[in-house]
């Protein structure tokens, strides 16, 4: 019995430092400079605002060079222009539901308006503390099921970024044989796949592309773990494929890393990848399905700064300049009029592209 | 002073011994991380607001079942690594059969709670019938169904899931309202709601209490948890008792899940609470298997959690400092309980031995 007991303490204490070891790395080098950053910003810059901006992060919060680094992108600029200030908290992983609603009240309470919340994850507690906190304004980012008069939507257009490097791939690819690696099997990166599929269907029928998902809901470490992507890449390179589009946030870097060693080709996502991976995969990197959360993070701050309180859904697609392709590296420079002309007939709703595949 | 008021100020001494150890070690950390110390356990140990408290008492119950559910398997010298997948998969196919809706208002859920019972001991029940026939350890069985278990959850979950419109999370079908499982309020304003299912945990405890020590299957269970030869030669079918526990706690962890389906989020989703039954190992070792113990080391893990989450916010420190401070004291309590339980032989030897010495002479004298 007590030989039990020593081995499940150890194992038990072993498993809550490793949560902690886990989620800790990349927030306690960030969070305490944010904090710093907004204040001294506050000191030297002219434009002085009292808006005090919630920061509410998914898993993984600043730091995670991907999701959460985008919209920590359109804070950091806000803060820069508007010298608003801002305190920033991130989610844990496997949280329950009353602590991300938690996480919101204290926001509120502490005075902070407006609130700002990364991720999908948030969208039943947004609906919840909204109702109680009417005086204070809240954005979501990739939901737009909470219908208020504080609450703005802000949502992607995720499709159609996918559709124009789905066809950056048909164009580049000299197998006809392209591959998607997905994080975490969601409505969410089901639309980067489905808009991929399109894009490559629409240069070249005959070009298959190999599907597959890191995990499945609720494990959300496919979104994390370089060596599945790797492993998911390397079995398409294997496969035929020669360029791999990746929707899996820090997963991504395995797959960049198996491109790089079988020398084949990988998409980013997110965020320009070119500029944001390792410089030893910089060029296998084709391009990157940009999703310029930061864009919608910003634009929000501006409005509310402006004065004017956004609610309801907006929608970032093309036509607004929210999704989009990167051109870092150079090396769809040779394709890109062909790309830019899908890109118009998507805008001009000549295409229509599918959110589902 | 009696054997057993002293057996409980040891208990005491012991708990209390382990939570100042746990508490200035985590101190040592912030200090060496540079951290402002007096801010984070002043943010950690204010008293919660009535909000808060309804936040603890439910995040509570929740861990208050896991615990249990490990406690069962313990008693019986058995690691149940798995309830965490047991809790997953039961909470599942629970959602899934309140959200059908078969038959109405609370018989419905009482079918629900029963087949969420019926598949967590199922789910245990496989790595206790490996561990009874074929001498499989339960640990690495266990491990390996909470894979297996997130997996089987994530298929079928594609399948029963209903999307709402604009939202990017995956549920399944919500319950529907005559069966939900109303909470009742502990003061005014949003927030303040205590699950209903609160009293089915308590009568969880009480039965767990009542089977343990009440019952023959309890002494069995016991017996062949401490020496398996004495329960052997005494006649208890060794098998028997192994199955037996793991489908009972199995059985206690199908319940895990339950207070927040039935209470907060109606629905099994991807969003759903995870993790909750490793926390309840650390629970369970933390109330020494006792139902009351378990009770008082869920809402601490419970106060922990709840008082760390404005910490970031407040005060600029990472909420993972608490789950430093509850891993240390899952370490600190069983080496505390271990210093504890040798100052208190030591103690008995000598009150023995100096209860003998006057009494030993009269006593050869009449022998």
């Amino acid at each position: 019995m007590r030989r039990t007991t020593k081995i499940a303490a150890l194992l038990s204490a072993g498993i809550l430092a490793l949560t902690a070891c886990g989620s800790d790395e990349p927030e306690t080098s960030t969070d305490p400079g944010t904090g710093g950053e907004s204040t001294t910003s506050e000191e030297t810059e002219a434009p002085q605002s009292d808006l005090m901006v919630g920061m509410a992060y998914d898993v993984g919060g600043r730091g995670d060079q991907s999701f959460n680094d985008s919209a920590a992108a359109g804070l950091d600029q806000a803060v820069a222009e508007f010298g608003v200030t801002s305190q920033e908290s991130e989610a844990e992983d496997g949280e329950a539901e009353n602590a991300r609603e938690e996480r919101l009240r204290t926001f509120a309470d502490a005075g902070f308006n407006p609130i700002i919340a990364v991720g999908f994850a948030y969208g039943p507690s947004i609906g919840v503390v909204s109702a109680e906190y009417p005086d204070v304004n809240f954005a979501i980012i990739d939901d737009s099921s909470v219908e208020a008069d504080n609450v703005a939507s802000l949502v992607f257009a995720e499709e159609q970024g996918s559709f124009l490097v789905g066809a950056a791939a048909a164009l580049k690819s000299e197998t006809g044989q392209v591959g998607f690696v997905g994080g975490v099997e969601t409505p969410l990166i089901q639309k980067f796949q489905a808009g991929y599929e399109a894009g490559v269907a629409a240069v070249d029928p005959d070009i298959t592309v190999d599907v597959t998902y890191l995990t499945q809901v609720p494990d959300f470490s496919g979104f994390g773990d370089p060596a599945k992507g790797k492993t998911a890449a390397q079995g398409m390179f294997d496969n035929g494929a020669d360029i791999v589009y990746h929707a899996a946030g820090g997963s991504g870097g395995g797959v960049f890393e198996a491109a790089s060693e079988s020398g084949n080709l990988a998409i980013g996502v997110d965020s320009d990848q070119y500029n944001t991976a390792d410089p030893s995969v910089q060029d296998v990197i084709l391009t990157s399905m940009l999703k310029n959360v930061d864009v919608a993070v910003y634009t929000y701050l501006s409005e509310v700064v402006g004065g004017t309180v956004p609610s309801g859904v907006t929608t970032y697609d093309l036509a607004a300049d929210g999704v989009g392709y990167s051109t870092s590296g150079g090396q769809v420079d040779d394709i890109a009029g062909d790309l830019d002309a899908y890109k118009q007939q998507i805008i001009d709703g000549e295409i229509e592209v599918p959110t589902a595949p | 002073m009696s054997t057993r008021l002293v057996s409980f100020l040891l208990g005491l001494l012991a708990a209390a011994l382990a939570l100042v150890a746990a508490f200035a070690i985590t101190s040592l950390v912030l200090i060496i991380a540079g951290d402002p110390v007096g801010e984070v356990w002043g943010e950690i140990l204010t008293f919660p607001e009535q909000r808060n408290l309804a936040n603890i008492i439910n995040n509570a119950t929740v861990l208050y079942l896991s615990g249990l559910a490990v406690a069962v398997a313990f008693k019986m010298n058995l690691f149940n690594i798995g309830v965490d997948g047991q809790y997953r998969i039961a909470a599942f196919v629970a959602a899934v059969v309140a959200g059908e809706a078969w038959l109405p208002g609370y018989l419905n859920t009482a079918l629900a709670i029963l087949a969420a019972v019926l598949v967590g001991a199922a789910w245990a029940g496989i790595a206790g019938l490996l561990r009874a026939t074929r001498g499989v350890s339960e640990v690495i069985s266990t491990i390996m169904l909470n894979f297996i278990s997130t997996s089987v959850v994530a298929y079928f979950l594609r399948k029963a899931a209903v999307r709402e419109e604009g939202s990017n999370t995956l549920g399944t079908k919500e319950i529907p309202e005559g069966s939900r499982i109303p909470s009742f309020s502990i003061g005014d304003g949003p927030g303040t709601e205590i699950y209903g299912f609160i009293f089915i945990a308590v009568a969880a405890g009480f039965a767990y209490w009542f089977v343990l020590n009440k019952t023959r299957f309890g002494f069995n269970l016991r017996a062949t948890g401490q020496s398996t030869t004495a329960a052997v030669a005494s006649g208890i079918s060794v098998k028997r008792m192994t199955i037996g526990a793991m489908l009972i706690s199995g059985g206690v962890a199908g319940l895990v899940g339950l207070p927040i389906l039935f209470g907060d989020s109606y629905s099994y989703g991807s969003t759903f609470q995870s993790g909750l039954g490793f926390a309840g190992i650390a629970i369970a070792l933390l109330g020494r298997n006792h139902p009351i113990g378990i009770a008082l080391g869920a809402l601490l893990f419970a106060f922990l959690d709840e008082q760390s989450n404005p910490l970031q916010i407040l005060v600029g420190v990472s909420p993972d400092i608490v789950a430093i401070t509850q891993g240390v004291i899952v370490l600190t309590v069983v080496i505390s309980y271990e210093i504890v339980r040798r100052f208190g032989v030591r103690l008995e030897q000598q009150q023995v031995a100096k209860a003998d010495r006057p009494v030993d002479e009269p006593k050869e004298v009449t022998a």
